[in-house]
């Protein structure tokens, strides 16, 4: 049986359960852990973003039967980190978001950076965060923010 | 799982197959959604606003503003809030916002007569004195309430950041709030001054904000109800062609599968959730019936509008007489232009949530267009229409896509749930329909084609003496509910941005050709604007270059009767030091500046573009951008608009083309249909003209502007003039 550690609550998944089933629709559709969205399907846009083991991953792309046994998945729901508060705080003071569709996908992005970056440049910026489509292209501010963070976390 | 056909005569229930992923105890996971409450039951329309229709005090001292306008990013709810507390004088942290309910006699948009939606970038515009008189007499009912309270007069209370007040007696607005609405409603009441103003025009932090940046906002994709099913359809691969037979054996086995319906729009998969409804859909075998469908390819279309562009079309504007004056002209120059179809790509797939019951339907969706969706979804249901109830939720970006005129995706979630009740009298089963990206671009409703021919004449000064300018494309409005707004068969859609041009051109001929082609089309950010501005304002460019004048110099010598278009202009060139040298590239780049100025939606932009050019790749740079939208309400939120609809339109410039080979579109994705990235997005100045003229909209009118802005810098840098869109240099 499929053990999986999401936002630090144990869950267990039916061995019968598809082992093709996609992570992000075992957040939103099994868990009710809507914050996490669907975008593309193909790991194009980054709007599935979720931690795993810390790392930034597409939920989309991602099968249940790729995961291993125990794996730790942070979703927009479990941020706790104190990158996490201050991304959230910077995207809160610039008003980033328009739709906001993409934008748990972008602070998932963007705490993974600042988690191994403390003064992340532009081109570092660019690296972490292009897989993470906006429509509404509040790019500039999502730029300005991460800064922001930075700034914030000393 | 049960097959439901009109055709076929098979049905079948199969045992259902529970796919249940199972919780430990106490994980506490299941998060219930709420869905917000409809605003309160609100009393008929009357002539002056009824403040209760738009603004709920309650007890706990909470200012519910209720927007009429679907929030999809243009910052509607927290600009529509700002009217409201402004005139109210509530303290902003007081204040929250909720979607209003479908009731056309009190939501209805005030520039769209009797109907309820949003769109044409209109939410502020509409609602400027709607809004604000509904706030300045809720607190007049306030004040009387304070007045009677404390025995004195009405004239001896002020009220000022939520807090109601005279002499040494205060109450807070949840505490006057019962007694308040006991008041009669005024019937005329005076707004402030603006120099009074405490939140509009300052700074007013959106109130989705948070919610968007912690996972919590609510959006189509993340209702859930109890036993609810997720509808996956699928879609007959050209446009017009129709189910003939399918098959659901490959599909009846597999776990979650409840349900495959045919209607008409081609087969549903109805499952216990996403996962399972997409791979029985994708598993579906099906016949399709193409003897109805559009067989014809991109190029096949553009070779029909070319040859129409060869013959007048229907004459959308003639001042003097173009065709003598260009005989006559010392020089005349002579361009043609091509635009391809583009998909909206909103970040939210369309989808939406319905609950069918015996009498009445309930409907969850990022609601743009509640009169017509309201209609049409009561036509296929065969229900009054007050018996369609539309939750109106935060859309993920629309673009225009949802607001589409013939309701597609609702009607289509309407046709499942009819055919689910109708075949076993099953009633109230929340069905989720989702359409996956490739649905999403695949699904038609593209901003049309168009191909444009555009002919100047000039005097020996090099004075514009003559323009004549042919638009051939599909007309959006025809065939839908807003075919009335077609007059003389010429959509004003098609033409808007050009039948208005601003410049002093003493001979001008616009003529409009619109052919009928099977491929769906729809507004898409700025409409007209997308390819009128583009075509005028790159011809403009060069024109002025090839009789040796500054581009800049050119335009502003045309605009003196549009002194509000003259001011954005002069404002984006000076504050992008226009005339000075650029900084020179790196050794094998070449640098260039380009400017363009539209109105649309009656708010004027200007925006310099300067880019860097490497053999045939380049970058943009920086963008100055200027705009004049009377007040600016909320600055910041001007600025974010700006910013976004630049960058949409930059996304547009760089790659956007949906293409159609044999019938069908041969885009899926995000990889064949790309779009910009952060990497690729400029920095950005924007400049807002002080005003205090009503304000005008901000949600489109930035689009239009980038790409001739962008080609203008081009052809600077290397000469080259670009005429098919996307951009791509030689």
């Amino acid at each position: 049986m499929p053990i999986l550690f999401v936002n630090a609550q144990r869950v267990d998944i039916p061995a019968s359960f598809p082992g093709d089933t996609p992570l992000l629709w075992i957040l939103r559709d099994q868990l009710q852990l809507t914050g996490t969205k669907y975008g593309c399907g193909m790991a194009l846009c980054g709007a599935c973003t979720v931690h795993l083991e810390g790392r930034p991953i597409r939920s989309c792309q991602t099968p249940l039967s790729t995961l291993k046994q125990g794996a730790t998945i942070t979703t927009i729901e479990g941020l706790t980190s104190k990158e996490a508060r201050a991304v959230q705080a910077a995207w809160e003071k610039l008003d980033v978001p328009q739709c906001g569709y993409c934008q748990s996908g972008q602070i998932m992005s963007a705490t993974a950076l600042l988690a191994t970056k403390k003064r992340p440049t532009d081109a570092d910026i660019d690296d972490a965060m292009q897989g993470n489509i906006c429509r509404c292209a509040t790019y500039v501010r999502i730029r300005a923010a991460i800064k922001e963070a930075a700034r914030s976390l000393g | 799982m049960k097959v439901i056909a009109r055709h076929d005569p098979r049905r079948r229930e199969l045992l259902k197959a529970a796919a249940v992923v199972t919780l430990c105890a106490g994980t506490g996971l299941t998060l219930g959604v709420s869905i917000p409450e409809a605003a309160a039951q609100a009393p008929a329309a009357s002539p002056n606003p009824d403040p209760k229709a738009f603004v709920r005090i309650g007890g706990d001292n909470t200012v519910t503003v209720i927007a009429k306008h679907v929030e999809m990013g243009q910052g509607a709810y927290t600009g529509l809030a700002t009217l409201v507390a402004e005139e109210l004088d509530a303290a902003w942290t007081q204040v929250r916002v909720e979607g209003a309910p479908v009731d056309v006699t009190l939501y209805n948009n005030l520039f769209w007569g009797k109907a309820q939606g949003t769109g044409g970038s209109s939410a502020i515009a509409n609602s400027w004195t709607q809004l604000r008189t509904a706030g300045a007499a809720a607190r007049a009912m306030l004040v009387a309430a304070a007045a009677k309270r404390w025995n004195v007069s009405p004239s001896a209370i002020t009220v000022r950041n939520g807090v109601v007040s005279s002499g040494g007696k205060s109450a807070t607005f949840g505490e006057l709030a019962d007694s308040a609405a006991r008041e009669a409603v005024p019937t005329a009441v005076s707004l402030k001054d603006p120099a009074a103003y405490v939140l509009i025009g300052k700074a007013a932090p959106r109130k989705d904000a948070r919610a968007k940046s912690n996972g919590t906002a609510q959006f189509t994709l993340d209702v859930q109800f109890p036993d609810m099913l997720t509808a996956l359809v699928a879609h007959p691969p050209k446009f017009g062609a129709r189910v003939k037979r399918f098959d659901a054996d490959a599909v009846s086995a597999m776990p979650g599968v409840r349900y495959v319906v045919e209607i008409p729009s081609g087969v549903a998969v109805l499952a216990t959730g996403f996962w399972a409804a997409k791979k029985a859909r994708d598993a579906l075998k099906i016949e399709w019936d193409e003897s109805t469908a559009f067989n014809a390819s991109s190029a096949d279309i553009l070779a029909e509008y070319k040859s129409l562009a060869a013959k007048p079309g229907k004459v959308v504007r003639n001042d003097g007489d173009a065709a003598k004056a260009l005989s006559a002209s010392a020089k005349t120059l002579e361009a043609a232009y091509e635009f391809p179809f583009l998909a909206h790509a909103a970040m939210e797939p369309l989808d939406c949530v319905i609950k069918l019951s015996r009498d009445r339907c309930e409907v969850w969706n990022g609601e743009q267009f509640q009169t017509p969706d309201q209609a049409a979804i009561a036509r296929v249901l065969e229900l009054p229409p007050e018996q369609v109830k539309i939750n109106m939720l935060f859309a993920g970006g629309s673009f225009g896509r949802r607001a589409n005129p013939a309701s597609d995706y609702l009607i289509e979630a309407a046709a499942i749930a009819k055919a689910i009740a109708r075949s076993g009298e099953r009633y109230d089963v929340p069905i989720k329909l989702v359409w996956t990206r490739e649905d999403d671009m695949k699904g038609g409703y593209y901003r049309p084609a168009y191909y444009h021919r555009l002919r100047a004449g000039l005097d020996g000064a090099g004075t514009l003496a003559a323009l004549e300018h042919r638009i051939v494309g599909q007309s959006i409005l025809t065939e839908t509910p807003f075919a009335m707004m077609v007059k003389d068969d010429i959509d004003p859609t098609s033409t808007e941005g050009a039948s208005l041009l601003p410049y002093a051109i003493p001979n001008l001929y616009i003529d409009l050709h619109t052919p009928k082609v099977g491929v769906p089309v729809q507004w898409w950010r700025s409409v007209g604007s997308t390819h009128n501005a583009y075509s005028t304002e790159t011809f403009i460019d060069e024109i002025a270059v090839a009789v040796g004048k500054d581009p800049f110099e050119y335009r502003r010598a045309l605009l003196a009767k549009h002194p509000r278009s003259l001011a954005v202009l002069e404002l984006a060139a000076k504050e992008a030091g226009w005339g000075k040298p650029l900084a020179p590239g790196k050794a094998g780049e070449k640098r260039g500046r380009g400017i363009a100025v539209h109105e649309s939606f009656k708010t004027k932009v200007a925006q310099v573009v300067e880019v860097t050019v490497k053999g045939k790749e380049f970058t943009v740079d920086r963008v100055v951008c200027a705009v004049d939208c009377g007040v600016a309400v909320n600055p910041d939120n001007v600025r974010a608009q700006m910013e976004g609809g630049i960058g949409y339109g930059l996304s547009a410039a760089l790659y956007g083309r949906i293409t159609i080979k044999d019938g069908a579109v041969e885009q899926s994705n995000f990889h064949d249909y790309p779009v910009l990235r952060i990497n690729q997005m400029p920095k950005i100045d924007v400049h807002i003209v002080p005003s205090r003229e009503a304000p005008t909209g901000v949600g489109e009118p930035a689009t239009p502007v980038i790409a001739p802005a962008l080609a203008n810098a081009l052809a600077a840098a290397t000469g080259q003039r670009l005429r098919v869109l996307p951009l791509q240099l030689a």
